[in-house]
């Protein structure tokens, strides 16, 4: 019934004249939209595989401290910045990540802990790609599991923004036959001004004139995405009162997704990627690499919840790495390829306040291989409850092809 | 320009063909416009794109002639190519010499790391250039060992391949060195293999791209590139005694960081079914081409020892290691094979290059790069007769594929959406442009969702049209047309006007550069949309015409 292009220019943000269509209609389609509550799905992939216990920390065990004789993170003492940030206590948060504190204790962050894959691969190549994928162990897969749950809920109403990545190129997550955008910054998804406005019509002219061209939709696609986004340069984005983003790459990233949300452009996924997780040496305990990267991530974190305000409660953001860290701190002060690591999960349908998973231990017996942590949950699992509860899907045996996701093995991170 | 012509009448003499009027560029042969779009056609498939002039060079030579020449490459002068690539002078080192000159000594990498983490985020550039020059003052002499980043390794890689596909004229043969790069793919983002890829391509691929399939193969199959990429060289016999492992020291580096991942002390060894799935399902069979994972397993343990001695040492090189070789009986695709040590994974390749599912999976994979995403049954057919007859003939089976009536119908014409690496190849060709430094281009190429040499999953870059229509992908390439077009290339001299000459008025000046571009034709749309320019502005209508929805398709 409505093309896209309709859809696009009658929603979001003072999305201009109109033309011809009456403006009742106009609001009935604000309505319709409105009412449908589109859920949204925000992952972010620590590249480098994160050290997730030095990250959610589990300070009362004592192979913990024993291991790590440099970078243990001492167990909570007051509150104090030097120690752990006590959340349920048996675990604390980094201090580092003291901004997503207050989120945990209202409720609205979780964590889920020993999460990972069940592909025992230690390269970060194979185990991203896996994560990614979301086969592991089958390299062959051309897909990613993002792209594979839109293939299987397609949408009448979809937009160009319904998949957006926040990076220079597709993510294998978004790879596949569904549309997605990748945008490294939308501030700069534009033509070239040397060509100025005749040069963008023309080319509009043109792909809009090639109907019968895979290239037609593309380009139609592409122009409604560059003439939305004149309307809500970056420049002219002001974040919620007291939303913060960190200064750089990842804050800008996570502060654009925002801003496409409060746009409502139809965002039903978003990705973005932060790097630098991979510390082999200067790990570093409460302060050092480790800690700078944690804190950067956790302001960006907290200022995108206090930036969507109400409307995070359409809003799932998870945090995603490929594999952990050794338990045992190495003669670098850093860690080597481990196995299980950590997963936050934040947004209006997480039951959170809550460390999630179960817990395997760290005396010796139950490490995987004698020197990793074990794997509780698969992140399939944790993917499957999310994309079952939260966006609604029906069908994960296509999204996760030859897993089993039955919700008996959901870590029950959001509330059914 | 004589110079060029100069050397092609010298080569068509040399090969005693007859040149129908004399050197091709001072009089072409009659010219039709369907043998005109044939020529177009073979120039898109075969190549990059014709470049100003192409057309006309092919016409005098003949068709058919041209073809043929395309299919015997050392026929064909190509020196001018060297020259081009002389600049960058990474391509001609060994691996040795990459991984003295162009790795960061460990020390310092740690430094850096440190020094990093302590500025933090929020440090200022001026802090951070500050910062830089204090620590290559302190490491001075680390560093003076040296000759330059490792990215430049990959850059130089990247930039000598567009400056191939845009100055080779030996064209048809970089398009299948290519393919084969993209069939037998590795990443050089993994490690160090960064400084195995140029030697792979230089060594392993290049010599045999148009010789038997299954010497290919096996050249691909033993290169520390690919055991490295695929890991087989960490796979051992599961059961080899611990004693036996341990005096597996040989070339490897052991405890150090620089091992690669997995790699570590303490970990037990066992079998890597990597490259033993992968070199069925990707390299020969075909994912449907009837394996079973016990095939996998058995063709795992064939491959145990097939290794790598000297890997960030010196040369890396492949080494048969007996001592982790699981030496019991296999059967693999219902073959038996004796437990012999290095003969089993040789007798496994030969088993996969001569099966029939082979022939047909490496035929459709070409036919489908040559002629059509889905390649007519006929050429299939054809290629994959041609395949099993010669013994896999990699030159036979292209020659049946670009003989074949349906590769020049004029069905098959324009159907393919050029790849990013073919598009900037075919738009830098097009406008006549001088390439000095084709980083820009080869970055611009990765922007597009291509980097070159860098695609992480063994399958390789997909040579289907949806693959590579996306928004930012075609927003990259509208820019880079508008920038190539109006010389803001980096290392690219472009003469919109030059491609005119003499255009008084804006009709003849957007014909005159319409055929340079776009010989085989307009579209309506594209068309109206010029009729509409007003201003005479060369680079704008070369712009808005590289960017066009046709100049998309090849």
């Amino acid at each position: 019934m409505l093309t896209r292009r309709f859809f696009l220019k009658s929603s979001g943000l003072a999305l201009v004249s109109f033309g011809v269509a009456p403006r009742a209609l106009v609001r009935a389609l604000h309505a319709a939209e409105r009412g449908r509550r589109r859920k949204t799905l925000v992952v972010v992939f620590q590249r480098g595989a994160c050290d997730g216990l030095n990250t959610v920390v589990p300070y009362g065990e004592s192979s913990y401290r024993k291991l790590r004789p440099t970078i243990a993170i001492p167990a909570p003492r007051g509150g104090g910045r030097d120690a752990a940030l006590d959340l349920d206590g048996r675990f604390g948060l980094h201090p580092a990540l003291e901004p997503l504190l207050p989120l945990f204790r209202d409720g609205s962050l979780a964590a889920v802990h020993a999460v990972g894959s069940p592909d025992a691969t230690r390269s970060h190549f194979d185990a991203q790609d896996f994560m990614e994928s979301g086969t592991p162990g089958v390299k062959s897969t051309e897909d990613g599991w993002m792209n594979r749950h839109l293939q299987c809920a397609s949408q009448s109403s979809a937009t160009p923004f319904r998949a957006v990545s926040l990076t220079p190129t597709l993510p294998r997550s978004l790879a596949g036959r569904a549309p997605a955008v990748a945008m490294a910054d939308i501030g700069r998804f534009d033509l070239r001004p040397a060509g100025g406005a005749a040069v963008a019509r023309g080319f509009e002219d043109m792909y809009a004139g090639a109907v019968r061209d895979v290239l037609h939709g593309t380009g139609q696609e592409t122009f409604e995405a560059i003439e939305f986004l004149k309307k809500t340069r970056p420049g002219r984005y002001a974040p919620s009162p007291g939303a913060s983003y960190p200064r750089g790459r990842y804050g800008d990233s996570l502060k654009q997704v925002a801003q496409l949300l409060k746009a409502d452009v139809g965002v039903e996924m978003a990705f973005t990627e932060v790097g630098g997780w991979d510390h082999h040496a200067a790990e570093g305990g409460v302060q050092g690499q480790l800690a700078v990267r944690l804190r950067e991530l956790g302001q960006a974190l907290a200022a995108f919840h206090r930036d969507l305000g109400q409307r995070m409660e359409d809003v799932v953001l998870v945090t995603l790495t490929e594999f952990g860290r050794t338990v045992r701190e190495n003669g670098n002060r850093g860690t080597d390829h481990g196995r299980a690591s950590v997963s936050f999960v934040m947004g209006g349908g997480v039951r959170g306040g809550k460390v999630h998973g179960r817990w395997p231990g760290l005396s010796p017996d139950r490490l995987y291989e004698g020197r990793d942590l074990a794997i509780t949950t698969d992140f399939r699992d944790l993917l499957g409850e999310i994309l079952v509860r939260h966006l609604g899907a029906r069908d994960l045996g296509k999204v996760f092809p030859g897993h089993e996701g039955s919700p008996s093995r959901f870590p029950g991170v959001i509330r059914a | 320009m004589n110079g060029r012509y100069g050397r092609a009448a010298a080569l068509i003499a040399s090969l005693g063909l007859v040149v129908p009027g004399g050197m091709a560029a001072s009089s072409p042969a009659r010219s039709s416009p369907d043998e005109d779009a044939r020529i177009v056609h073979a120039l898109n498939r075969l190549g990059y794109g014709p470049r100003p002039g192409e057309v006309e060079k092919v016409r005098a030579v003949g068709l058919e002639r041209w073809i043929q020449l395309q299919l015997h490459p050392a026929r064909i002068g190509d020196g001018a190519l060297e020259a081009r690539l002389a600049g960058y002078r990474t391509l001609s080192l060994s691996v040795g010499e990459l991984m003295k000159g162009y790795e960061v000594p460990r020390e310092v990498k740690r430094e850096i790391q440190k020094k990093r983490a302590e500025m933090g985020e929020d440090a200022s550039e001026e802090e951070v250039a500050r910062a830089r020059r204090e620590f290559m003052q302190e490491y001075a002499g680390s560093m003076q060992q040296m000759r330059g980043r490792p990215r430049q390794v990959v850059e130089e890689l990247q930039a000598a391949k567009v400056v191939r596909a845009v100055y080779s004229e030996r064209q048809l043969d970089e398009v299948l060195v290519d393919f084969w790069m993209n069939h037998f793919n590795v990443f050089a983002g993994k490690g160090p293999e960064k400084f195995l890829v140029g030697a792979y391509e230089r060594e392993v691929v290049r010599p045999r791209a148009w010789g038997r399939f299954e010497d290919l193969l096996k050249a691909t199959a033993r290169s520390p590139a690919m055991l490295f990429y695929l890991d087989n060289w960490l796979s051992a016999d599961p059961d080899a005694e611990p004693a036996r492992m341990a005096r597996r020291g040989g070339g490897f580096r052991r405890g150090g960081r620089r091992l690669p991942p997995g790699q570590g002390q303490g970990r037990k060894r066992g079998l890597n079914e990597n490259y033993a799935r992968e070199v069925m399902e990707l390299h020969t069979l075909g994912v449907d081409g009837g394996y079973t994972q016990k095939d996998v397993t058995e063709v795992a343990r064939c491959f145990t020892g097939w290794t790598i001695r000297g890997l960030r040492q010196d040369e890396p090189e492949f080494v048969f290691d007996a001592r982790i070789h699981d030496r019991r009986d296999k059967r693999v695709l219902g073959h038996p094979i004796e437990g012999g040590g290095q003969g089993e994974g040789e007798r496994v390749l030969h088993i996969l290059a001569t099966h029939p599912s082979t022939a047909r999976f490496i035929s459709t994979k070409l036919a489908r790069r040559f002629v059509a995403d889905e390649p007519p049954a006929a050429v299939v057919d054809r290629a994959a007769h041609t395949f099993r007859e010669t013994d896999g003939d990699i030159r036979a089976v292209v020659t049946a594929i670009l003989t074949s009536p349906e590769f020049l119908a004029s069905g098959s014409r324009s159907v393919k959406v050029k790849t990013p690496l073919e598009f900037v190849a075919s738009a830098v060709r097009a406008s006549g442009a001088r390439v000095t430094d084709a980083r820009a281009l080869a970055r611009r190429i990765g922007e597009m969702g291509m980097p070159l040499y860098m695609q992480q999953p063994p399958t390789g870059y997909k040579d289907t049209s949806e693959a590579w229509v996306s928004t930012s992908g075609l927003l990259a390439r509208l820019n880079l047309a508008l920038d190539l077009a109006g010389g803001r290339v980096r290392g690219v001299e472009v003469d919109a006007a030059g491609l005119a000459p003499g255009a008084r008025d804006v009709a003849a000046m957007a014909a005159a550069l319409s055929a340079r571009l776009l010989p085989a034709g307009l579209s309506e749309p594209t068309r109206r949309t010029l009729q509409r320019e007003s201003g005479l502005d060369a680079a704008r209508v070369a712009g808005l015409l590289l960017g066009s929805p046709e100049f998309q398709r090849r």
